[in-house]
């Protein structure tokens, strides 16, 4: 059973995006992965077995529920009943951490199940703002903000995403989760220095990192446009863009995320010890 | 750039990417666009396929993934809950042309989905055989009891069973179209389908109503009582027995 003061925070230290096809692995011998993430919405049935793993595993990890489902960018309003949904799993599991996109997936009665862009400007900034502090009261809890992945630029907009995220954070109170192959994706994409992002980020507001695969491609102009996929291995430039990250910010919980075509195991296992080393390098 | 607009070229592939957007370079976004296409695609099509195993095997791969993109243009998600989406299922096979000539594809859907609802459904403890069987016949018959809600009821004109058990346990397949009424129940946490016995399923649909024995047994013709009861008990379906109305 764990400890209930090291249930309230995440463990500087490697994390995965929990599957339930490696539940057994994970009783037998997690190490090194010290805390586990949940999908929200995969956690929002009535019973079952989802539920009952969920409530085993709560007992002995730190726990992250990350939301997919908020639309916190939304034009629309917040889905009420969703917000209810996510302060019901947040009540029972209490985890250390809870966390949500800057994205918009719902519009109108539809939900179109991706992390859809929104410009950055002084209206978007104040719907967002509005939504965090809202969601914040719902659910009685600080929230992690978590940096997208981006394919397009919004003419319109006129704010960097640091600038964006850091103000936002200023008026609503939460945090950042900051996803450095989010940083990598979008910095290719919109051909700008991932180092210089990470240089200027506020680390003093992250509460946590994610690191993913991501696809290759090319847009009609031949130039690089890579695809947030979370089906592959963490590459290494992305790697070294963490270490660079942490040797700034100090260690911070670190996710490997692995959504589509899951591997075995050991194969997260493998991802979560080199997270693991390179942590152990800037504590050394 | 309104979201509004930002949505009518996300599920429709012939409308350019919206004004607005751009490269790196402010030239059209084209290609960079279709990035969110594809996922929102890819993803609901997976979505699917998970969720109608049996249907993918009966209609092949191949076709099951263009139906989708039909199906999710036509019913896209009205909740952030992937575990409810495809509820339109049954009704846009009843719809669909190109399928108009397998008649049991929408009861198949309603079979899956039934299961997957199954599977989400809230827990409960069953009441033991020997509970039951205390009971005098009297005190049974007056008895209201309650049903897991776990428990799904499929009634269906072909023969369901047979056919979704042939795909997912390489039973044999079917030789006639009987009909087949379908018990999907519970145990612990995984649900599985079970045939009822014939003419039993009015009686379950009652007593899951809320209906006394006495008043379920009323409801359809004559049916094995003992088989029944038995599947019940064995699928650990029966949560409560609530003394009824004794006369």
């Amino acid at each position: 059973m764990l400890d209930q003061s090291a249930k309230r925070q995440l463990p500087p230290r490697p994390g995965i995006g929990y599957k339930p096809q490696h539940f057994s692995n994970i009783l037998q011998d997690a190490e090194p992965v010290k805390w586990l993430e949940i999908h929200a919405e995969n956690y929002m049935g009535d019973g079952g077995r989802p539920l009952a793993q969920l409530r085993y595993l709560a007992e002995r990890f730190p726990i992250s529920v990350h939301g997919v489902g908020l639309s916190i960018g939304g034009e629309g309003p917040l889905n009420r009943d969703h917000l209810a949904r996510l302060k019901h799993l947040c009540d029972w599991v209490d985890p250390a951490s809870f966390s949500e996109h800057l994205a918009w997936s719902t519009h109108g009665a539809e939900f179109l199940n991706d992390l859809l862009p929104l410009p950055y400007t002084d209206a978007t900034l104040e719907r967002v703002a509005d939504h965090i502090a809202e969601v914040q009261d719902h659910v009685g809890r600080r929230m992690l903000l978590e940096n997208p992945s981006v394919y397009v630029n919004f003419t319109e907009t006129n704010m960097g995403e640091i600038e964006f995220l850091t103000e936002v954070a200023r008026r609503t109170g939460c945090g950042l989760l900051l996803d450095v192959n989010n940083v990598f994706v979008s910095c290719t994409n919109r051909q700008t220095d991932p180092y210089d992002y990470i240089d200027r980020f506020p680390h003093q507001l992250v509460g946590e990192i994610h690191l993913g695969g991501h696809d290759e491609d090319t847009d009609d102009m031949g130039a690089p446009l890579l695809i947030d996929a979370h089906g592959s291995e963490v590459v290494d430039p992305v790697w070294q863009l963490y270490a660079h990250t942490i040797a700034i910010s100090g260690p911070k919980p670190t996710l490997i995320e692995w959504d589509n075509d899951v591997p075995d195991w050991p194969v997260l296992a493998d991802e979560a010890s080199r997270a693991a080393r390179i942590l152990d390098k800037v504590i050394a | 750039m309104s979201q509004t607009e930002f949505r009518a070229a996300l599920l429709n592939p012939e409308r350019p990417a919206p004004a607005g957007l751009a490269d790196p370079q402010g030239r059209p976004a084209g290609r960079r666009f279709d990035v969110y296409r594809n996922n929102v695609t890819v993803s609901l099509t997976e979505a699917l396929r998970q969720a109608f195993p049996v249907i993918r095997k009966l209609v092949g791969e191949e076709f099951f993934t263009a139906m989708a993109r039909e199906h999710l243009r036509a019913h896209p998600p009205t909740s952030p809950l992937m575990m409810h989406y495809g509820r339109d299922m049954p009704e846009f096979l009843e719809n669909f042309p190109p399928v108009q000539h397998l008649g049991y594809l929408p009861d198949i859907a309603r079979l899956e989905l039934a299961l997957r609802e199954s599977y989400h459904a809230a827990d409960a403890t069953s009441v033991s055989a020997e509970a039951l069987q205390a009971l005098s016949p009297d005190t049974l018959m007056a008895s209201r009891p309650t049903l897991a809600p776990s428990l799904r009821l499929i009634r269906s004109r072909w023969p369901i069973h047979a056919i979704w058990s042939a795909n997912m346990r390489g039973t044999e397949a079917p030789k006639s179209a009987v009909a087949e009424d379908v018990l999907i129940a519970r145990p612990d946490y995984d649900p599985e389908p079970h045939r009822l016995p014939d003419g039993a399923a009015p009686f379950i649909a009652a007593l899951m109503q809320g209906a006394a024995v006495a008043e379920a047994l009323e409801a359809g013709p004559e049916f094995d009582l003992t088989a029944t009861l038995g599947l019940l008990l064995a699928t650990r379906a029966i949560t409560a027995v609530n003394p009824g109305d004794q006369t």
